[in-house]
């Protein structure tokens, strides 16, 4: 970029708060920062960084109670940040426009798409019906959907995420505007399918001329994609630069942190060998798994799946949203009856469990899901959700409960004191340690952690994983650990069964299915894995003063 | 398509069907009889023969099960059989005190509807924010005000003080104005509520922000993007309402004097007038399946995630 071109955007100082009155909380300190024509800023950062809030009022979207208390936003050499919203209308769509999140409810349900991508032509259109209508074909054709004819009259949940994020593309695209702001425009979406999207993304900025302007959580994503970097934490610019150079030479404690809590792009420091001896705890043989569906048909969620899990290690089962994790540790875990194969746990043949002999099982597997927000009861203090399993089982005297509980509760590195607390008090890195020691209090021999540090932030991410790897050192826990993140898997996993549509398509050492894995698809999926531009030996240096602190 | 209306409409047939048969069963388990009540009325001066003679000419003698035969078969060739108080068809009765009813009704249904989404359009689009709470109490006043007192304070203010409305032989609209008016604001309360309720939802949505940041107008996004959202779980109550308006018609023909078929019903129940009570049951029955019926077949064409029922795909 040549120094003397007038930035297509340029934030000065700028400060924005929320709330009103004593409420008033400031999200975003006083941030600086441009972005040239055809250039990528990333704007990285964790949640409550005040990354999104800082795109958001670029296009005037400051949600409810959100003000600008401070500085200026030029867009093409104009200060918008004081518009009115009539004025900000007219530019919103023509000069700057958004590609958003979630592209799952970033779709009116009840429109057509058609009619959604229209709507942007409509209303800053000189384009009568038919016209219209051609752009709109036109747009969905350069977007990459087949059959653009049928998509147009189709709605949005008659397509998968990955359309729905074209179809949203296309009308970020429409009235080839100066500016895209890409608000974490992949992080809903499957591994492969996001990186199909931000090469399409790439494609149509580079034809058009397009600035983007990158919100994202994932260094991985900004190293591949963004000309330059903005840092961000707490609402203030930690660091900002070249992408390479501030990758290669961070100059803050904080982005040190990040690129080394990044899976994706933390050094591999490689796992002890498995013990040979150590004996096979879960065996699953050939498990087939069928659903049925309206009109007697029979849907194979999965099919003839086998592997081994040796007592004390993490066996990871990768595979994108329908591959059939899910349901095959649901088996495991005997909520789901398998229609064929045989699932060990130990000495225990799972699909021979009744209801009776089912309970005492529960105790030998435990799960950890996903959500930390949704896997607690809100109204129960974190006390009694950690209390709970015990209740469930041999009744013990209140004091040795208590004892109990406190003590998983040290372990799993959190203060006794959250004990008397409710869930909405905690972090989600909190959340999610709770959910831990729910587990472990009934001492299982399994744990199945199921996505059970997708939804965390990559700082908190690398804090649960170390925590999950010293309790598995300490306890000697066999893990099974389902994960669309094969940066994780590869940090954390000693064995590894990628799934596709229910079929076990790879399996065996992580090492060794990460060098020369068998499938086609297995080598897509590693290709797809984010961060892979991402200069390495270049900072060795940085890596190891990041772990240090 | 065609399965989900003829199971939707087979749903309905059973609905009335079981309504027919439990008020039929209840009304017969109630001591004594019209017949009785009627006839043992010293000013008949009649025998004991003579009234078991009156008895079996009504038929209300007899086994249940012939009875409740009998009275089916009869329902469904559409006759409701006799008054014993009036001594003239149900289906005569019916036929002058239906239409008021029904106009009561659907006008009182209509101005609900047109209420609830005036105040629901008023709280969404209300520039202040004291503004908009007040428009917001409004339901919560409107659910807690009693027909009947809501009725005569509308009559002491628009006719009697202001005389806006006459009382004294009224037009066949300007006697409507009034009851509607009083019907149609505890309906319209619960709607406005749940409208209020998901347009709010609907608004915080990221498909809001995306037409944002199109560039459309406040305007635009209310009518095109939050209404035919918002008005889905809006439907679903109106269908349950109903049943309320038939409860709110009865109290309201009181209030104003129509002679509808909340009279009717008064003076059935007082005289235990079993044929126009059963005929009642069954026609508010019949009138909330279609209600209802209408709701679920209306469904499908504003949301059409309802339209292809297992083809979605993730």
């Amino acid at each position: 970029m040549s120094a003397n071109t007038t930035p297509i955007l340029e934030i000065r100082n700028l400060s924005i708060s929320y709330g009103e009155g004593e409420a008033r909380t400031r999200v975003v300190h006083d941030v600086s920062f441009s972005v040239a024509p055809g250039e990528v800023l990333a704007l990285v950062g964790e949640s409550g960084s005040g990354k999104t809030t800082t795109a958001q009022s670029v296009l005037g979207l400051l949600s409810g109670s959100g003000h600008i208390d401070a500085g200026s936003i030029h867009l093409n050499g104009e200060d918008i940040s004081r518009w009115t919203e009539k004025r900000l209308r007219g530019i919103r769509g023509p000069v700057v426009s958004l590609i958003p999140q979630d592209p799952s409810n970033s779709l009116n349900p009840v429109l057509s798409v058609g009619a959604q991508v229209r709507e942007i032509l409509e209303i800053h259109g000189r384009l009568n019906r038919a016209e219209a209508d051609r752009r709109v074909i036109e747009l969905l054709t350069q977007v990459g959907l087949s059959e653009p004819e049928l998509r147009a009259k189709q709605y949005p949940h008659e397509l998968s995420g990955g359309m729905k994020q074209r179809v949203l593309i296309a009308i970020a695209i429409a009235l080839k505007p100066a500016l895209i702001i890409a608000d974490e425009p992949t992080s809903a979406l499957d591994v492969t399918v996001q990186r199909r999207i931000l090469d399409l993304i790439d494609d149509l900025r580079r034809a058009y001329g397009t600035s983007l302007l990158l919100v994202t959580h994932d260094l991985g994503v900004a190293a591949d994609r963004s000309d330059r970097l903005v840092v961000l934490q707490n609402g203030r610019i930690q660091e900002q630069g070249p992408t390479a150079e501030v990758l290669a030479t961070p100059q803050s404690a904080y982005t040190r942190k990040l690129l080394s809590d990044a899976p994706s792009l933390a050094v591999r420091s490689a796992r002890p060998a498995i013990d040979a001896n150590s004996k096979p705890l879960v065996t699953v043989e050939g498990l087939s798994l069928d659903f049925g569906l309206p009109g007697g048909r029979r849907f194979r969620a999965v099919d003839n799946v086998s592997f081994t899990v040796r007592k004390g290690t993490t066996h990871a089962i990768v595979g994108e949203s329908g591959s059939g994790k899910t349901t095959t540790i649901r088996a495991i875990a005997g909520f789901q009856k398998a229609t064929g194969g045989t699932i060990h746990v130990g000495d225990t043949d799972v699909a021979g469990l009744s209801s009776r002999t089912l309970r005492p099982f529960r105790r030998k597997i435990q799960l950890v899901y996903q959500n930390p927000w949704g896997s607690l009861d809100p109204r129960q203090t974190i006390f009694s959700i950690v209390e709970e399993p015990l209740l469930n089982f041999d009744p013990l005297p209140k004091a040795e409960r208590s004892q109990r509980v406190e003590a998983i509760i040290e372990r799993v590195g959190l203060p006794t004191s959250v004990l008397s607390r409710l869930p909405h008090a905690l972090s989600g890195g909190q959340r999610q340690r709770v959910a831990i020691a729910r587990a472990l209090i009934l001492e299982p021999e399994v744990v199945v952690l199921d996505e059970a540090v997708s939804a965390l932030d990559v700082t908190v991410q690398a804090q649960i994983l170390a925590l999950l790897g010293e309790l598995q050192r300490d306890l000697g826990l066999t893990y099974i650990f389902v994960s669309h993140d094969l940066a994780v898997v590869r940090q954390i996993a000693d064995t590894v069964s990628v799934l596709q549509n229910g079929r076990q398509v790879d399996y065996g050492p992580v090492a060794q299915i990460f060098e020369s894995p068998a499938s086609d698809y297995t080598r897509e999926l590693i290709e797809a894995v984010p961060g892979r531009t991402f200069p390495h030996h270049l900072h060795l240096a940085a890596q190891t003063a990041g772990q240090g602190s | 398509m065609t399965r989900y209306i003829l199971s939707r409409i087979g749903q309905a047939l059973l609905v009335l069907w079981a309504a027919f048969t439990l008020s039929f069963l209840l009304l017969q388990a109630m001591p004594g009889d019209a017949v009785l009540i009627k006839f043992l009325n010293p000013d008949y001066g009649l025998s004991p023969e003579q009234i078991q003679a009156i008895r079996e000419a009504y038929a209300v003698d007899g086994t249940l099960l012939t009875q409740y035969l009998k009275t089916l078969a009869n329902f469904l060739k559409g006759d409701f059989g006799y008054s014993i108080q009036a001594g003239v068809p149900v289906s005569a009765q019916l036929a002058v005190n239906l239409p008021p009813t029904l106009m009561l009704a659907a006008l009182g249904f209509a101005a609900a509807v047109g209420l609830a989404v005036l105040i629901a359009a008023l709280s969404s689009l209300a520039p202040f924010a004291w503004l908009r709470n007040l428009v917001q109490s409004i339901p919560s006043l409107f659910v807690s005000v009693p027909v009947f007192w809501l009725g005569i304070m509308l009559i002491q203010i628009f006719s009697f003080r202001l005389k806006l409305v006459s009382v004294i032989n009224p037009g066949p609209w300007e006697s409507l104005v009034l009851p509607v008016a009083t019907l149609s604001v505890p309906i319209a309360a619960p709607l406005a509520q749940i409208l209020i309720r998901s347009i709010d939802e609907i608004r915080t949505r990221p498909f809001i922000a995306v037409a944002v940041a199109k560039g459309a107008t406040q305007r635009r996004i209310l009518w095109r993007h939050v209404a035919g959202n918002a008005i889905l779980p809006a439907l679903t109550i109106a269908g349950v309402l109903f049943g309320e308006l038939i409860a709110g018609a009865v109290v309201t023909e009181t209030v104003f004097g129509l002679n509808g078929i909340g009279v009717l019903t008064e003076k059935a129940v007082g005289n235990q007038d079993l044929s126009v009570l059963q005929a009642v049951v069954v026609i508010s029955a019949a009138a909330f399946v279609t209600i209802n019926l209408l709701v679920d077949l209306l469904y499908p064409i504003l949301d059409p995630r309802l339209r292809t029922p297992s083809g979605a795909t993730a």
